[in-house]
């Protein structure tokens, strides 16, 4: 099936093309499973900044330090979040973790409810971060939060929207992207709509696609297509999973609870409207206010000679940085992108190591 | 005798011996003209003539009980599989356990039970042993930690060294399953059926082989890191290049399943009753037939390494793409055996 989609794409294309994939876990099965080795010369791939552990802003992961540091605090996150390092290399979760804070790992944020009810003489510290796909279950947990009126639960907000980030890699002057494989997980909530406005702003092929090598290939196969007919729209390559009007409640519950602010991303910098933070009622919840944190806003120190920006925008892949494989791994990652499975760093630094891997095709 | 471990049960007074007596002892059993054990400071073992392994491991898993086994099936098998894979004969075992007071006493019951099943299993003996308390919140419940001694049972060396370029790799079964039954246990995952953890002796299988004549050049049990690890190491160990076929790596449907939803390799999850076997390349049809019963299939190929290579793993996709397998850092994993 991928073989077949890979011969109708070598057919089909004339010239070259660079289509970006945005989320990270695209980014990861394509490094995996060697999809680019069957891609036709000159149809180029590069990676998105879709992953939400490594643009989580340095100065949220400080914050998150600081907190975990106070005795009564238990400070719980997704898995991923306990390796980023803050603004100094090396400080994260786990080394706060073994120096004696209560950090816990939760596969569902309402484990925090859990926590908080057990636990009534402690403050439980929810970091929440990712994009629409997780940002409904943040939304369900602060309202519950509220309904059972727990008053040592609250939240330390990272959230962040797909659809901006898009548009402000298209915005670049020195933008290559030419069409996006778009994160079929979060049009699950957010549906088309979005992408329709940015396809037509931009004049750029979207087509929303799955995980699975053929998924992948077949949304290669749609975004080079309309590449080639001079066309710009947007298509739904996983129809199977992704209605066009994605899931309304789930939006009616983020509107309810948050609010689109303006969100400084790792590398990135701050970028228009793609942040969401808690709003009205579910301010209460603001750890940050809770804590009289200072604001998280600041700048984002990013270690030398890590070029995680460039390598988030697009502009640069993995090997292309200095500390790639040496100073940087994902044992011991000095950008963002290292940390996380999903991070394009750490999926080459898996599978394509430069070192070992330089004779790996292509 | 209190329901749950005490202090005093490691202070070495009445209840103490109360505990080694009445709930420990029957772990040490002893076969038919064989002599029964003293209690005494050290063990006097009788071993044929002959060259040895010594092998030691300490065993932390959490959950103490999961599907398919618990620490003290574990801490057997996984020494004794340690010895089977320098191709030797498991025979003597020690145990040392280090009880967290409060422990509840069924459960060390159980787990001693489950102890002497598997040592019966391994066919060998528990010949000396060592128990401690220690206060609650300075261990997990139980630790244990076990060391075997066993008889070498082919002359040339079994090891990473002794790989050569041709020489081929076998594996002896389905991989993950261990790894998916202390995942499932540990987040909660109810699967339907549940995947049981693999752990099993492997001394019987490597025995057959090595009465069918094979010499493996290297064998290599598959715990923690799996066979991700177990072939970075081999290939560095030897410094060989090892090419593995990816679709030929048997894993079942639940197992996919699980890595799928948690974001896991196969590869990259432990077994406790899995091996790789390293044979000549003419010894491959033979090994091939002696290890299908159990599920075990060929997976790959040592190759030399090209001028100036570093070791590697080289894993082709069942797309036919190739790509570098190398081992998870694992931290997400902790405690699995």
């Amino acid at each position: 099936m991928t073989a077949e989609l890979a011969a109708a794409l070598a057919a089909l294309t004339t010239r070259p093309w660079t289509l970006m994939e945005v989320c990270g876990g695209q980014t990861h099965a394509i490094v995996r499973w060697g999809l680019d080795q069957l891609l036709p010369p000159g149809v180029r791939l590069i990676h998105g900044p879709g992953c939400p552990v490594c643009v989580t802003p340095a100065a949220t992961i400080d914050a998150a330090l600081q907190l975990a540091r106070r005795p009564e605090v238990i400070l719980c996150s997704y898995g991923d979040m306990l390796r980023v390092p803050g603004s100094a290399s090396g400080d994260d979760l786990l080394g706060v973790r073994a120096g004696g804070g209560d950090v816990r790992l939760l596969t569902s944020p309402l484990q925090a409810i859990g926590l908080a009810q057990q636990h009534p003489e402690r403050q439980v510290v929810f970091l929440a971060v990712g994009f629409e796909t997780t940002a409904p279950a943040t939304a369900l947990l602060a309202r519950q939060a509220l309904a059972l009126g727990l008053a040592n639960l609250s939240l330390l907000v990272a959230h962040v929207r797909v659809a901006p980030a898009m548009a402000a890699i298209l915005a670049e002057p020195a933008n290559r992207v030419q069409g996006f494989l778009a994160a079929g997980h979060v049009g699950t909530v957010m549906g088309l709509a979005e992408l329709e406005a940015l396809s037509a702003r931009y004049r750029v092929p979207v087509v929303v696609t799955g995980f699975a090598p053929q998924e992948l290939m077949a949304g290669l196969l749609a975004c080079v297509r309309q590449l080639e007919a001079g066309q710009a729209g947007v298509q739904n390559a996983y129809g199977s999973v992704v209605r066009p009007g994605g899931n309304p409640a789930a939006r009616a519950l983020i509107e309810t609870v948050f609010a689109v602010v303006d969100q400084p991303w790792r590398g990135l910098g701050v970028l228009p409207a793609s942040g969401l933070a808690l709003r009205g009622p579910y301010r209460r919840l603001d750890a940050q206010e809770r804590f009289g944190l200072t604001a998280l806003g600041g700048a984002d120190p990013t270690a030398n000679p890590c070029i995680s920006g460039q390598i988030l925008r697009g502009l640069a892949q993995p090997p292309d940085c200095p500390a790639f494989g040496g100073a940087c791994t994902p044992d011991h990652p000095l950008g963002a992108p290292m940390v996380s499975s999903e991070g394009a760093c750490a999926a080459y630094a898996r599978y394509r190591p430069a070192a070992a891997g330089a004779s790996i095709r292509p | 005798m209190t329901d749950r471990i005490l202090l005093a049960h490691g202070g070495g007074g009445s209840l103490m011996q109360q505990l080694i007596r009445q709930e420990l002892l029957p772990l040490y059993g002893h076969r038919a003209g064989e002599p029964q054990l003293e209690l005494h400071d050290a063990a006097r073992l009788a071993l044929p003539h002959g060259r040895l392994a010594f092998s030691c491991d300490g065993y932390v898993v959490q959950p103490l009980e999961f599907p398919g086994g618990d620490i003290g099936k574990l801490a057997v098998i996984g020494t004794a599989n340690d010895l089977a894979m320098a191709a030797a004969r498991p025979r003597h075992l020690s145990v040392s356990l280090i009880l967290e007071e409060g422990l509840p006493l069924a459960l060390l019951r159980r787990v001693v039970a489950s102890m002497a099943a598997a040592a019966e299993q391994c066919g060998l003996r528990i010949v000396t042993g060592d128990t401690k308390v220690v206060e609650r919140g300075k261990a997990d419940g139980l630790f244990i930690s076990t060391s075997g001694v066993g008889t070498l049972e082919q002359a040339l060396p079994v090891r990473p060294a002794a790989i050569r370029p041709g020489d081929q790799l076998l594996l002896s079964g389905d991989l993950g399953r261990h790894g998916v039954a202390i995942l499932a246990a540990r987040h909660g995952l109810d699967l339907q059926p549940p995947v049981l953890s693999d752990c099993a002796p492997l001394w019987p299988q490597v025995e057959t082989l090595l009465r069918a004549g094979i010499t493996p050049h290297c064998l290599r049990d598959l715990t923690r890191g799996g066979l991700a690890s177990a072939l970075q190491e081999l290939a560095e160990g030897a410094g060989l290049e090892l090419r593995v076929r990816e679709a030929d790596v048997p894993v079942i449907e639940p197992v996919a399943r699980v890595c799928d939803l948690l974001g896991f390799e196969p590869l990259h999850l432990a077994n406790e009753g899995r091996f790789l076997l390293v044979v000549p390349p003419q010894q491959l049809p033979m090994a091939r037939s002696l290890l299908a019963p159990s599920g075990g299939v060929w997976i790959g190929t040592a190759a030399a390494l090209g001028a100036g290579q570093a070791p590697r793993v080289l894993l082709r996709t069942a797309l036919g793409t190739e790509r570098l397998l190398l081992p998870s850092s694992g931290e997400l994993l902790p405690r699995i055996c």
